[in-house]
């Protein structure tokens, strides 16, 4: 068998694949931040419980009312996003002419209180949810086994952050967004309801979130906490990737989650400090990330 | 300037105000003083260390975060690495003093200060939170991996030792009049700088850099100096609080550790000099009392509300706040 | 001028305590603090349902001592040693607490411990796993009551590897806890004559295993052990599951899995999965009828940590009835000098390391045809007689024993 490094290429590559996938769980959270970023210029750093909240919102919604993986697949994002819209439209709208760190705070309280909570009514041992019936199993690939689930995972976290990518940078929808966003009284006069458009920016951003949820609550045990760790890995990334910039954050995605996966197999210790080693070196060669435009 | 000052009456009268503002502000630092000497026989005096030392970390922070404009999200490391630093040189000498080992720590976060300066200073906003960030990930998985911290475990029963080799530190009240020095003095640096010619200079680079930068002013030597300052003095917290609680552990390393200062400034009164040290005061006091009461297990939630109001409503904390309403009715 | 005086005061003030004590209860109140993690990571395995159990004891010992009554104050350690330092002092040096219950991380347990042997008060520890507490960082004023990783490995390891399962792939928790267990597992695979082939430090906590899994699978080992705790482990677990590790042939041992790890997996996910344990609810009628009540109070069973949280502070209360005071070293005596026979363990006994030795338990998650309801989780396997899994005091580093 061909080695690299003293790793079969077997092995390397089943890594490599796994890395991919995580990488979409990465592009799609960035994604949602970037939107966020880019067009409200607000850090959200409730996105990991948004996050969460996707993924418990399938679990509970299958326990109480037995609402099945396909319809949980629209329905907890929808869910989710009508609370992000609610949450921009009373607390984050009150800050919107502030510095952007108030928004990081004020974000970072919503998260406390969300995920504490839900830990004192679910606790945090995690709670499971099967993978759905059509993608049990997994096909062998000769050097792995994959499974049927991770495989989905991919095709619709890829599937999304390309349509997101579309909407926002080729459709009239888009367009709006962007202008309205930048000027918003030029925008308004033109008869754009932008508040409107503002809130629902944020709760879009949010339903990527909670959608990355859905897509994990079947994959990991589901626990008001899940997001917080994952929380700045994906702020890293959105960093990497320049603040903002929406392919960036989808490409940077794929590239860390390849990355980390190289780590697991070459020093696995450093598998979740990686990440900030790359920032670290992004930042000091391009200052607003691989794909910012310069400030 | 100042000569022309006399010239008119009411110059004198802004003058006259100055030094009364002054003197007002005086009597309140004496009063500080006067309740920090007889505290420790009303309040128990190890959760007032821990006070103290909370609150010269969020002065230390709020020099970066109120007067340059810098939101460091690192900070954790430098409190990390004095106390790091500090508790293992105690604990593996065992004839050296506390002082000593304290100004080792505090030398160690200062180098760390220049270079994560040198490396973010360039940086600005968010781009700067999260270059310090990733910088203290590096510097905790360091302390992860390294077995002179003890990993998760930490490091435990560190001797407070003897202060010049006279002053038995074991003693509560002893150990207490000594952080309460260390405080002052930490207090007092920043006080000088940011009242000096100095700390004008980067209130004026706060409020538009681009100009100073075209008054000649070497911003990025202006920020560098206060970030290693301000890393030097967070460091000076993280050596004095392991030694009070003769341990050291992880926790002042994890970027939770960044985000509750950032809290307490908040909650204090970002800009102001006494903001922090009130900040420091209500957090701790919160926390602690919350962990205790029958609310225990909502001490998240009940933080984070308190998050909320403040940037909603308290956007100036607990001194700014009053600062305004005096200023509205009193003058 | 001010200080000396203080100092003097307290001298004297201490001198006082010190000789009362001897005598009779301290305060005329026997205070008990209850630290455990109330919101973090390890709320479920002791956390507030902790403080129902101790709260169980005090009332079932009739809710006072020798005519002094009992108080409970309880705070959350956030997992801190910060906090639990602070507040251990607090309690200890304002608030005359007389025994620290609960007890979870062990950077925590080591930092109370620390500040319970200068203040010569009791400590009784039933969450952490580390074996090092009764080892290098043992003091003569706490007992580890429940479990530790010693006997973990002792009892998994073993059964496994005389099953056959003699090669070994070892994924690890990277950091003291998870260093320990997989020391402790290597040389229970080794001396019963199986290897490692290979061992992986995963950082903590990690969202994702299916990597590791990947590489467990690839080299080729009969075992897969898993040196961590729980999202760790259940994710693991889970993962493992997904990626048909045993259909595969290999064979899981999770090292460390609480009751509500197992219930929060179902047994569709984790049957067949061997575990070693300090108790189980189900395992006679004691448990099963102290469980019962302890499920009316909290809605669900209870895991070993409760279990042991209650059955000490009983045993507690009973030794400070019996030596007529509440001084730690004379209630230590008194609690080493009494076997423990109750809903806990039969026949149970604390060494003067500290270590509360009983009988362990190796058992089987239950599947998903053989479990009644959600918390009939286990079958017990094999009985460990203690003195078997426990670190003999042979091999002690404990500053306590005389080697």
């Amino acid at each position: 068998m061909s080695m690299i490094f003293g790793v079969p290429i077997a092995v390397l590559s089943g890594q490599l694949l796994l890395g991919l996938i995580n990488g979409a769980f990465y592009a799609l959270l960035s994604l949602g931040l970037a939107v966020i970023f880019g067009l409200l210029k607000i850090i959200n750093f409730a996105h990991g419980a948004f996050y969460m909240l996707g993924a418990l919102c399938t679990v509970v919604l299958f326990n109480t009312l037995g609402v099945n993986y396909w319809v949980a697949l629209i329905l907890a994002p929808l869910i989710v996003g009508v609370l992000g819209v609610l949450i921009e439209f009373f607390l984050l709208r009150k800050i919107a002419n502030e510095d952007h760190i108030y928004s990081l705070l004020l974000t970072f309280g919503l998260a406390l209180v969300i995920q504490g909570v839900l830990t004192n009514i679910y606790g945090v041992s995690g709670l499971r949810y099967p993978i759905p019936e059509v993608f049990r199993g997994g096909v062998n690939l000769g050097f792995m086994f994959l499974p049927y689930y991770r495989a989905w995972v991919i095709v619709a976290a890829l599937v999304v952050c390309i349509g997101t990518w579309f909407m926002i940078e080729k459709t009239k929808l888009g367009s709006y967004l962007r202008a309205g966003t930048e000027n918003s009284q030029l925008m308004q006069a033109f008869g754009i309801n932008v508040p409107l458009l503002v809130s629902l920016t944020y709760g879009f951003g949010v339903m990527l979130a909670a959608f990355a949820g859905v897509l994990a609550a079947p994959i990991y045990s589901v626990t008001p906490v899940m997001g917080a760790n994952i929380l700045i890995i994906v702020f890293a990334v959105v960093v990497i990737g320049g603040m903002g910039s929406i392919l960036g954050a989808v490409i940077t995605g794929l590239a860390m989650g390849i990355i980390e996966g190289l780590t697991k197999v070459f020093y696995p210790e450093a598998s979740s400090t990686v990440i900030f080693l790359v920032m670290v070196l992004v930042l000091l060669v391009r200052p607003s990330g691989l794909f910012g435009k310069e400030a | 300037m100042t000569t022309s000052v006399y010239a008119s009456p009411a110059r004198k009268s802004v003058l006259e105000q100055k030094q009364r503002s002054e003197r007002r502000k005086l009597m309140l630092y004496g009063a500080f003083f006067v309740i920090a000497l007889i505290a420790p026989y009303v309040v128990y005096p190890v959760f007032l260390m821990k006070i103290l030392c909370f609150a010269l970390f969020a002065v230390a922070f709020n020099l970066l975060l109120g007067y340059v404009g810098l939101l460091s999200f690192g900070h954790a490391a430098f409190l990390a690495t004095g106390g790091y630093t500090t508790g293992y040189l105690l604990s593996t000498y065992s004839g050296l003093t506390p002082e000593l080992a304290i100004l080792a720590g505090m030398s160690a976060s200062t180098l760390l200060g220049l270079g994560f300066g040198l490396l973010a200073i360039r940086r600005q906003g968010i781009y700067f939170a999260m270059i310090t960030l990733a910088l203290a990930q590096l510097v905790f998985f360091f302390y992860v991996q390294s077995s002179f911290t003890g990993g998760e475990d930490g490091l435990h029963g560190i001797p407070r030792g003897k202060l010049l080799g006279v002053i038995n530190l074991a003693d509560n009240l002893a150990m207490y009049y000594f952080v309460l020095a260390v405080f002052m003095f930490g207090f007092a640096v920043v006080h000088r700088m940011v009242h000096s010619p100095y700390g004008h200079v980067l209130k004026a680079i706060k409020e538009n850099e681009p100009r100073a930068t075209s008054l000649g002013y070497n911003v990025d030597r202006y920020k560098l100096v206060a970030f290693v300052i301000s890393a030097a003095l967070a460091g000076l917290a993280g050596s004095v609080k392991t030694i009070v609680f003769q341990l050291a552990s992880l926790n002042d390393a994890h970027w939770h550790m960044s985000g509750e200062v950032v809290l307490m400034t908040l909650v204090g009164g970002v800009g102001t000099l006494l903001g922090p040290v009130v900040g420091a005061a209500f957090v701790v006091s919160l926390e602690h009392q919350l962990a205790q009461s029958a609310l225990g297990d909502w001490v998240n939630v009940i933080l984070g509300v308190i998050f909320i109001l403040c940037v909603l409503m308290f956007r100036a904390g607990i001194i700014g706040e009053f600062q305004k309403f005096y200023k509205k009715n009193f003058k | 001028m001010k200080i000396m005086k203080k100092l003097l005061s307290a001298a004297i003030a201490s001198a006082l305590i010190a000789t009362t004590a001897q005598a009779a209860i301290s305060d005329n109140e026997i205070r008990i603090g209850y630290l455990a993690d109330m919101s973090g990571t390890y709320r479920d395995l002791a956390g507030p349902n902790g403080l129902v159990a101790l709260q169980m004891a005090v009332e079932d010992v009739g809710g006072q001592v020798n005519g002094a009554n009992i108080r409970v104050v309880s705070a959350d350690d956030r997992n801190s040693p910060d906090v639990a330092s602070s507040t251990v002092r607090q309690w200890v040096e304002n608030d005359g607490v007389d025994m620290v219950a609960g007890l979870v991380a062990s950077s925590v347990t080591i930092a109370a411990t620390r500040i319970l042997e200068q203040s010569n008060r009791l400590g009784i520890v039933s969450g952490s796993a580390a074996s090092s507490i009764t080892n290098e960082h043992c003091t003569p004023n706490h007992i580890h009551y429940v479990y530790d990783t010693y006997p973990l490995a002792n009892g998994t390891a073993q059964a496994v590897v005389q099953e056959g399962g003699d090669s070994w792939f070892i994924l690890t928790a990277d950091y003291a806890f998870g260093h320990a267990l997989e020391g402790d597992v290597e040389k229970v695979v080794t001396a019963n004559g199986g290897t490692i082939v290979q061992k992986v430090r995963h950082p903590f906590p990690t969202g994702d295993f299916s990597s590791f899994i990947l590489q467990a699978q690839s080299s080729g080992a009969k075992v897969v052990a898993l040196a961590n705790a729980g999202s760790d482990t259940t994710n693991a677990i889970t993962t493992a599951g997904e990626f048909g590790l045993t259909q595969s042939g290999q064979t899981l041992a999770a090292l460390l899995l609480f009751l509500t790890d197992v219930h929060a997996l179902g047994v569709q996910a984790a049957q067949g999965i061997q575990l070693t344990t300090g108790w189980y609810w189900d395992m006679d009628d004691d448990a099963r009828a102290w469980s019962d009540r302890f499920m009316q109070r909290t809605g669900v069973r209870p895991t070993m940590v409760h279990a042991g949280i209650y059955s000490s502070t009983v045993h507690y209360l009973n030794a400070v009835k019996e030596a007529g005071t509440d001084e730690a070293q004379a209630v230590r005596q008194q609690m080493m000098n009494t076997p423990i026979n109750d809903m806990f363990a039969k026949g149970g006994y604390i060494r003067e390391d500290g270590r509360m030795v009983h009988d362990m338990y190796l058992a089987q998650v239950k599947t998903p045809a053989e479990s009644k309801d959600e918390w009939d989780l286990y079958k017990i396997v094999r009985t460990i007689p203690g003195d078997e899994a426990y670190r003999p005091l042979s091999e002690s580093q404990c500053k306590l024993v005389n080697n």
